[in-house]
């Protein structure tokens, strides 16, 4: 048969009912969250608009709306981040013990723990912040400002109530844990097992095995992991709102009494009384929450990239 | 380099299962050994006891000797790594790591061995490794770039520079041919051929053209019968296994009459 004449019949063959109604279904959901997307994006801005173009003394606090939402934007960043250094590695302490050393019964347990954590609401945990570990605080911040009190962080005065950003930080951080961890866990117990015999046969211990093989596989994922929980933390609502009691200053200071709160809280705690201009401040401050997520992972995605040819993934 | 391996009455279990049982062989150094025999009949078994790799199995052990040049490889004080360190592999599909350079894979066993090592030797030991797996030609322009982009032969020839670069006593290759076309197959054999000079080589292969064309001594392993544990059945000069074998079991093999 010439070719010419089996191209053309391939281009005109019949396309499957099934084919294209499932084409039409993925194409759909694809255009679909774009769509929502854009659609947020539109409403944020346009509610957002007035709040950015008003004059200042129309604004709470008699200044301009950088200057309002600046201590938000930063107590929202602030605890977010510590958040993220002291859940992530231990995330992936805990993912490598479940993958690589416990005993099998051991590890399945404690993976369905960890998932039963991630499902826990948020609300629990500001709970549990207020009421068993804010107090407990109290003691060691007083020995961290006087032992490490020349560290801008802990310069103090130590809070008498323990409500501070390191607090949050610490409730944050357990919130995000169990996600990251499972996050985490999938990639390594995906690690080829033709990867880990190749450094135990070069004569690899098991740590240097890890490091060889199952870290280097389980990168992107710790990336990604870490991006989806400093999305929780970055939006968390109420435990910080219920746990926080902020002054609106922007202070590196963790362990003192005057905290900025975040940009979440502040909307939750503010609305409910606020009218007119004040809500669509508000909303601009969400906008830049939202404009400040999407960075965060545009720029993760960009760590991930930078070394996708050497990702395993080919 | 290239040490002799002595194995006696090995009996190889996965928890209360006898895998393999009794086998008794020598493994002469500078030379090729090769194993065949049927799927499932415990060969590439018994070649990851000879660096413990085995192990890795939960419920696995032996008994009986495995003594490297007087080096019992089972005593109580042995380390599995140290054992691993001497006596390197080459698995069935070619494994480079996909998150290192070329370079950093040529190095990587190295690297575990000896923690400080100057540029210039290092750079010195990839040339050397490279050109002992007749790679270097290929790939001296693109050492920085992920081992994972070249071809499979290409890539199974990475691995051997690897296993090579940590200058072994022994090099194991379980079926490093079968993922391979044959010009690939026919670069591999080519390097068994030169590498032998320099380390005791025992190759795990499917093929019994392969095994005559490369060998120097050539074992069969076979299963009894069903259910029974595998075993070693004869173990002879190459020629002598593919030309006048003394087991009729293993004549069968190779003539083609079952397996």
């Amino acid at each position: 048969m010439p070719p010419t004449t089996e191209k053309t019949r391939t281009r005109g063959a019949p396309q499957r009912p099934g084919d294209r109604i499932f084409a039409a279904a993925s194409t759909g959901s694809g255009v679909l969250i774009l769509v929502i997307l854009a659609g947020v994006a539109a409403f944020l801005v346009s509610e957002a608009w007035p709040a950015i173009t008003a004059p200042a003394e129309d604004i709470p606090g008699d200044d301009s709306f950088v200057v309002y939402v600046w201590p938000l934007l930063f107590g929202t960043l602030l605890s977010a981040f510590f958040a993220l250094l002291i859940a992530t590695p231990l995330a992936v302490a805990i993912a490598l013990f479940i993958t690589h050393y416990a005993p099998r019964r051991l590890a399945a347990a404690l993976g369905y723990v960890i998932d039963l954590l991630a499902a826990v609401p948020s609300i629990i945990f500001g709970l549990w912040g207020v009421a068993e570990l804010a107090p407990r605080t109290v003691e060691p911040t007083r020995w961290l400002e006087e032992n490490l009190g020349f560290i801008p962080l802990f310069e103090g005065p130590a809070s008498a109530t323990g409500r501070t950003i390191l607090t949050i930080s610490l409730v944050l951080a357990v919130m995000i844990l169990p996600i990251i961890t499972s996050v985490v866990r999938e990639a390594f117990l995906q690690t080829p097992r033709l990867h880990e015999e190749a450094s135990l046969a070069l004569g690899a211990t098991r740590w240097e095995m890890i490091r060889m093989a199952v870290l280097p596989f389980g990168r992107s994922a710790i990336v990604g992991g870490a991006m989806l929980g400093l999305g929780r933390a970055l939006g968390e609502t109420m435990a910080v709102a219920i746990l926080l009691s902020p002054s609106g200053n922007v202070s590196f200071n963790l362990i003192s009494s005057a905290n900025p709160s975040t940009i979440a809280a502040n909307i939750a705690l503010t609305f409910p009384e606020s009218s007119g201009l004040t809500i669509n401040v508000l909303i601009a401050s969400g906008l830049v929450l939202f404009a400040v997520t999407l960075l965060v992972n545009m720029g993760a995605r960009a760590v991930i990239n930078r070394r996708r040819e050497f990702s395993g993934a080919n | 380099m290239a040490k002799r391996i002595e194995v006696n009455g090995l009996d190889i279990y996965y928890g209360n299962f006898l895998a393999v049982q009794g086998v008794s062989m020598t493994i002469q150094p500078q030379s090729v050994t090769a194993l065949i025999g049927p799927s499932g009949c415990g060969k590439s078994t018994f070649l990851r006891t000879l660096n413990r790799m085995h192990e890795l199995v939960p419920g696995a052990r032996v008994e009986g000797k495995v003594v490297m040049d007087d080096q019992d490889l089972y005593g109580a004080d042995v380390d599995p790594v140290n054992v691993r360190r001497q006596i390197g592999m080459v698995f069935q599909r070619p494994n480079p790591f996909p998150t290192m350079s070329i370079y950093d894979n040529v190095v990587a066993g190295v690297k575990l061995n000896s923690k400080r090592m100057k540029k210039a030797d290092m750079d010195a030991l990839v040339e050397r490794s490279l050109r002992a797996a007749n790679l270097w030609d290929e790939v001296k322009d693109r050492l920085s770039k992920p081992g994972s982009g070249l071809s499979g032969g290409q890539q199974q020839r990475l691995c051997i520079a690897r296993a090579v670069a940590v200058q072994p006593e022994v090099l194991l290759m379980d079926e490093p041919c079968s993922a391979l076309d044959p010009i690939s197959t026919m670069a591999i054999e080519d390097l068994m051929m030169q590498l032998k000079s320099e380390y005791t080589i025992v190759i795990v292969t499917h093929n019994m053209q392969q095994a005559a064309r490369v060998s120097d001594t050539t074992g069969f392993f076979n299963l009894k019968a069903v259910g029974e544990p595998g075993g070693l059945v004869e173990v002879d000069a190459t020629d002598k296994i593919f030309s006048n074998p003394s087991v009729q079991a293993t004549e069968d093999y190779i003539s083609g009459r079952f397996g």
